[in-house]
């Protein structure tokens, strides 16, 4: 076993673990945050992305000894005070969503996007960038539609955003 | 049209809990003291198990116990079954292998069930899994569709040539005469390549068992948990059907692949009994590639006769199924009676005649997949009308608005009798917004870079709303097909309405409240929809085959006609007036001709106060179930028209328009039917350009994870433009046709149409790959441009 | 995955002592392929030592007429790296074509050239870019470097620490990717340097990254696409598989190379 510590959606969190824990079983199963989902095993759907330090990462293929120390955002951590993150709301106004399992990787890419490439996305770029997250059930055309207005959303919330 | 009525495009109640990583999926669940299941499966498509060991496996760390086929057995577990019966052209019963759920004797595909461990931890299950020694002989298998019938391997010994059944639909004699007659026959030969459903939840159970009331508990991923539960009950015998609560919670999605009753599920509910403990069993994704029931597979040859004047006389069509190593749920329906009485499309076709031979392989069992039979046919249909038009130099709209059926009802050579439709709207429609007059200009353009440009159309038709009961029943459907609904209106005037349909993704939590809110006037907000618990929802049949509106929100409607007649009455009561002077509009129980009205709240309250009436003549309460059976199918149909540009240099195909126009009756909430559509083009883009399950000759499954199957990216498809006509449906009481498949039914043609228009040959098959389409672009007449 | 002793040293020391002293150990880079490798079983060490913690890996220099990479360093810092932009603007784009997003986020340059994956980007550009590889024990050239699929010069554990590339005239990655898995079904990285042009190709060869002599001369002597008309590739060295079989793969490492050519004939 090997302790770990790490602070998730800002709570500081210790604990002992057999090395190969990856990050997403000891989200789901340590910490009982199951919004993070798993639906492959090869890297490619992006169900598990959560934020490790602040960048979008695939938490299946992490080991949570790999974040010991780190600061990591999930799904669970993104909406503050009971409302919602602006592109989660994005996601429910333009019906980005229908099963909901892909959703929280998508969110969490969704926002990391916004801070590598900005307020003002165009269609091309966002489908670009969600290369890392797979979708069944949207074909993906609301899910563009609610990443750029997202993404407007959060250049109107900057003092949010300053706070994730 | 209220804000939260029919029609409008509410935002989902659901979402709130999906957004912020709240929703509950099976494996969000956790049970006290529960222990994990590992099944070990068969590396080989084909052998004969000499033996099993499992001593080894045992006595490793962790390890709570392994069975195999002989531990169910003894318990007298019966097998999984198909549950819809076809008889061959000869009246004999379709043959059905054994298919138990852990192997005895033999294992006939790659991922088949040998033994399950069940330990502390997942991964110490995994560890033991290993330890256990299996001795195989090594069959050789077969996988290839077209030549299953002439192998020399066989699957089933009560099939000596693969073959399940042999089966037609149509009238022979008549189609040959009507070729006889034809000026033009145009012949094709296609492929409906396999496809894995891949939800992005893979599958899980947790079974449980309590030793002190004698009751078991599965929590599964199921898109239809009473179906569930009485076969695990009724016909593989792990629990009375009284003693065990299912649970289908949210649902990451299922595309059919989730209707089914697996292995794994049945052992995991089985197995808490004999470990006294609950068990978990997460698919991984490698797991759901291999032992997921595949979607399609068919191989055809299919003709259509055509007169002088481009009228279609005729359509003979000739399908080998592949129904993989055993019959899943409902595999046997799927190229049967879901498939060919379809043939006629859109058009007026005097005589179709349709053999299809199905088949055992050694691979995954194939059943249901969004869409099931239906995509299938309208491939066979809209390639070929596409490819007569061409032969007979005509424009394949013109030449598909002239064949198409104007007249309703009309009984078609294949058993169904279309409602109602306008399929001309829905093609006018759609080449307006196509900008079809411009597209010999972009053609042009296209080739001035270089580029292959085609355009391609799909005039679908689906039989969606599955179905009559007696109707199926009479074709060899083991259930019925109706829906149940139960609505409870509370004491305040909120309201649960309890489904058999289940939602995972559809959204019913939103649109089953529109037609609440729309109905009793009440806010949306008041009302809960209640589905996907045994103990909760008495029963029902579920969700699949486009059928939760049309077929579940009936049944609602139907008993919230009867809250209201009940509600009607309570207020004569309190009111003093007589019944038949109760006006229900706008949320409130009025008197004719008078402002002395009562709230639907009121009425509620007054219902279960029961002060003003005596129990003897109205029962205090509120509370109504209904179950409604459909009276026929309905026919959603339209155009889909794709667009696409062809990289003679590489192959690549890029999708450069998608126009859909869709007639789907009657329309709750347009927000989540766009999504459907949307969800659906996806899929049926990923057949014609993206997926396909491969197989190699020994029987490994080539395909079997995202690195090689290929899934649809946002960067693979295009935004589309959605259209709708709106014809209502006359069979139901809301004029709803259902929506969930169309896009997979519609697209694989419009696909492969534009595809050989751009190439100018017909030579593709699907998925049409860069590197089936830059060979195939070899083969084409290339623009004269540089690169 | 089976269970491992995890190790995470601070310095390339310590990584390179603790190699030498475990029992069946692998480098922890970004873990990309490693991960799922082990998830699958497919790979079991007893010891796995994590290089994330090792400052001496990291860092992205310009030196002259070189850039200097550390193998740390992930593709996306690779890919925003000012410095790597300005130099070798191809190198960037090769980063930014890696995987996806997340991938991009923990995969590294080392990691990736370790492993040697046939259809992984960069030996392409170390190739065609005559990058030296240094390691805690010396410098290989790239083309003494990579040795065929997944098998490079390292030593058992040898450490790679830092990549060095020179700055060429110009340069540019032209990538096809697998549909299903974005690796590179073909990817061809083109370089002018003053001595010449190097042609790499990743993705296509049976054998892993090789370089196409017969398409270097031709553009020694003109740096233009037309110089590589009537250049066939020879087949019978293609990889073959389900997504593309060695006729087209072949077919597809002139039509990469083409556009190669011409991205970076652009450049001024």
């Amino acid at each position: 076993m090997t302790t770990v510590s790490l602070t998730v959606n800002g709570q500081s969190v210790t604990a002992d673990v057999d090395p190969r824990t990856l990050l997403v079983q000891f989200l789901r199963d340590n910490l009982r945050l199951t919004g993070t989902h798993v639906g492959c095993d090869t890297s490619q759907c992006g169900a598990c992305v959560v934020h490790l330090n602040g960048q979008a990462v695939k938490a299946c293929t992490t080991l949570v000894v790999q974040a010991n120390a780190s600061v990591v955002t999930t799904i669970e951590g993104i909406a503050q005070g009971g409302e919602l993150h602006p592109m989660q709301a994005a996601f429910r106004e333009h019906h980005g969503l229908q099963c909901g399992y892909c959703t929280p990787g998508m969110i969490m890419s969704a926002i990391d996007i916004v801070a590598r490439k900005g307020n003002g996305l165009d269609e091309q770029t966002i489908r670009a960038e969600l290369e890392g997250n797979l979708c069944r059930c949207t074909g993906y055309h609301n899910i563009v539609k609610a990443v750029a207005a997202g993404a407007q959303a959060m250049a109107q919330a900057p003092l949010r955003q300053a706070a994730e | 049209m209220t804000a939260t009525g029919i029609g409008a495009p509410v935002r989902r109640k659901e979402d709130q809990r999906f957004v912020t990583g709240q929703g509950r999926y099976v494996d969000d669940f956790n049970r006290p003291g529960q222990a994990y299941a590992y099944f070990l499966r068969s590396p080989y498509a084909h052998a004969r198990i000499r033996s099993i060991d499992t001593g080894p496996a045992t006595i490793m760390p962790g390890v709570v116990a392994v069975f195999t086929g002989d531990d169910l057995a003894a318990d007298k577990i019966g097998g999984l079954i198909c549950g819809w019966m076809i008889h061959s052209k000869d009246g004999s019963p379709m043959k059905a292998g054994p298919h138990p759920a852990l192997a005895q004797g033999k294992v006939r595909y790659v991922g088949d069930h040998v033994a399950v461990v069940i330990a502390e931890t997942l991964a110490q299950a995994k560890d033991a899994a290993e330890a256990i020694v299996v001795d195989y002989e090594v069959l050789p298998a077969v996988v290839d569709t077209a030549e299953a019938a002439k192998a020399p391997v066989q699957v089933h010994d009560v099939s000596p040539d693969n073959t399940v059944f042999n089966w037609h639909l149509g009238n022979k004699d008549e189609t040959e005469a009507a070729f006889a007659r034809a000026k033009h026959v145009t012949k094709i030969d296609l492929v409906n390549n396999r496809l894995v459903p891949n939800p992005i939840e893979p599958r899980a159970a947790v079974g449980e068992y309590d030793p002190g009331t004698d009751n078991y508990t599965l929590y599964t991923t199921s898109q239809n948990p009473h179906v569930a539960r009485l076969v695990l009950s009724a016909f593989i015998g792990v629990a009375p059907e009284h003693k065990l609560r299912v649970i289908a919670p949210d649902v990451g999605g299922g595309f059919g692949s989730k209707i089914f009753i697996y292995a794994e599920e049945t052992v995991c509910v089985w197995a808490a009994k004999k470990v006294k403990r609950p068990v978990k069993w997460t698919s991984d994704r490698t797991e759901a590639f291999l032992s997921d029931a595949h979607g399609r597979d068919h191989v055809t040859h299919a003709e259509m006769a055509t007169d002088e004047n481009g009228k279609i006389l005729g359509l003979r069509v000739h399908t080998t199924a592949n129904l993989g190593a055993y019959l899943s749920t409902f595999s046997s329906s799927v190229p049967t009676y879901l498939y060919a009485p379809l043939l006629s499309g859109q058009y007026d076709i005097p005589a179709i005649y349709c053999e299809v031979d199905a088949v055992y392989t050694n691979t995954a069992p194939v059943d249901a997949y969004r869409g099931a039979g239906r995509p299938e046919a309208t491939y066979v249909v809209e390639r070929l009308v596409e490819k007569t038009a061409r032969e007979l130099g005509q424009d394949p709209a013109e030449f598909r608005r002239k064949n198409y059926i104007t007249q309703f009802p009309h009984a078609t050579p294949v058993i169904m009798t279309y409602d109602t439709g306008d399929y001309a709207a829905s093609l006018d429609k759609a080449l307006e917004i196509a900008d079809y007059k411009n597209f010999q200009q972009r053609k042009q353009e296209s080739a001035r870079r270089g580029k292959l440009r085609g355009i391609g159309f799909s005039s679908y038709i689906e039989a969606c709303g599955i179905a009559p009961s007696q109707a199926v029943g009479s074709l060899g459907a083991g259930v019925g097909l109706w829906e149940s609904a139960e609505v409870r209106v509370n004491p305040t005037g909120s309201v649960e309405v309890l489904t058999g349909s289940h939602s995972h993704g559809q959204g019913h939590e939103t649109t089953f409240a529109q037609l609440v809110s729309d109905r009793l006037g009440i806010p949306i907000d008041q009302v809960s929809i209640v589905h996907g618990d045994t103990d909760k929802v008495q029963f029902g049949m579920g969700t699949y085959g486009s059928r939760s509106g049309a077929v579940g929100m009936s049944a609602i409607a139907k008993a919230l006609d009867k809250v209201i007649a009940k509600g009607r009455k309570v207020a004569a009561h309190v009111l003093e007036a007589s019944e038949g002077d109760i006006e229900f509009k706008d949320g409130k129980f009025g008197v004719a001709g008078t402002d002395r009205a009562l709230g639907f709240g009121e009425v509620a309250l007054q219902a279960y106060i029961a002060h003003k009436f005596s129990g003897q003549d109205l029962e205090p309460g509120l509370k109504e179930g209904a179950f409604y059976d459909p009276t026929n199918f309905t026919f959603p149909a339209g155009v889909h028209i794709c667009e696409l540009e062809i990289d003679p240099d590489t192959g690549v195909t890029k999708i450069e328009r998608w126009t859909a126009v869709d007639d789907f009756g009657v329309i709750i909430n347009p927000m989540i039917v766009e999504g459907q559509v949307h969800g659906g083009i996806a899929q049926g883009v990923g057949q014609a350009l993206l997926e396909g399950a491969v197989y190699d000759q020994s029987g490994q499954l080539v395909t079997a994870s995202f690195n090689d199957y290929c899934m649809p990216r946002a960067i693979d498809l295009p935004s589309f433009q959605v259209g709708m006509t709106v014809t209502p449906c006359p069979s139901n009481p809301l004029g709803i046709k259902g929506c969930g498949e169309a896009g997979a039914i519609a697209a694989p043609p419009a696909v492969i149409n534009a595809i050989t228009d751009a190439l100018g040959h017909e030579d593709i098959a699907m998925p049409a790959t860069p590197q089936a389409v830059w060979r195939a672009a070899q083969k084409a007449r290339m623009p004269v441009a540089a690169e | 995955m089976y269970a491992f002793e995890y190790h995470h040293p601070t310095s390339v020391e310590q990584a390179a002592d603790l190699a030498t002293r475990s029992e069946d150990a692998k480098f922890l880079a970004g873990g990309h392929t490693l991960l799922p490798t082990m998830k699958l079983r497919l790979a079991a060490p007893a010891n796995l030592i994590d290089l994330g913690q090792i400052a001496e890996l990291r860092g992205i220099q310009r030196s002259g007429d070189a850039i200097t990479i550390g193998a740390m360093m992930k593709h996306a810092e690779v890919a925003s790296s000012a410095d790597v932009r300005a130099a070798i603007p191809a190198l960037a784009e090769l980063a930014e074509l890696i995987g996806d997003p997340h991938v991009r986020n923990r995969g590294t340059i080392g990691g990736s050239i370790a492993n040697n994956d046939p259809s992984a980007d960069y030996p392409a550009a170390c190739l065609a870019l005559n990058a030296t590889i240094v390691t805690d024990k010396r410098k290989i050239t790239a083309d003494d470097f990579f040795q065929g699929i997944f098998t490079t010069a390292l030593d058992e554990g040898e450490i790679i620490t830092r990549i060095s590339f020179p700055v060429p005239a110009q340069a540019a990655y032209a990538k096809f990717r697998n549909p299903a898995s974005r690796y590179a079904l073909v990817g061809v990285f083109v370089a002018r340097h003053a001595d010449g042009v190097r042609v790499a190709v990743t993705g296509a060869g049976s054998n892993g990254v090789f370089r196409l002599p017969e398409m270097e001369e031709a553009l020694s002597r003109n740096f233009a696409a037309e110089a590589l008309d009537g250049i066939a590739v020879p087949e019978d060295e293609m990889n073959s598989d389900i997504h593309a079989d060695a006729a087209y793969r072949a077919h597809l490492v002139g039509v990469m190379a083409r556009r190669a050519v011409q991205a970076a004939a652009a450049r001024s």
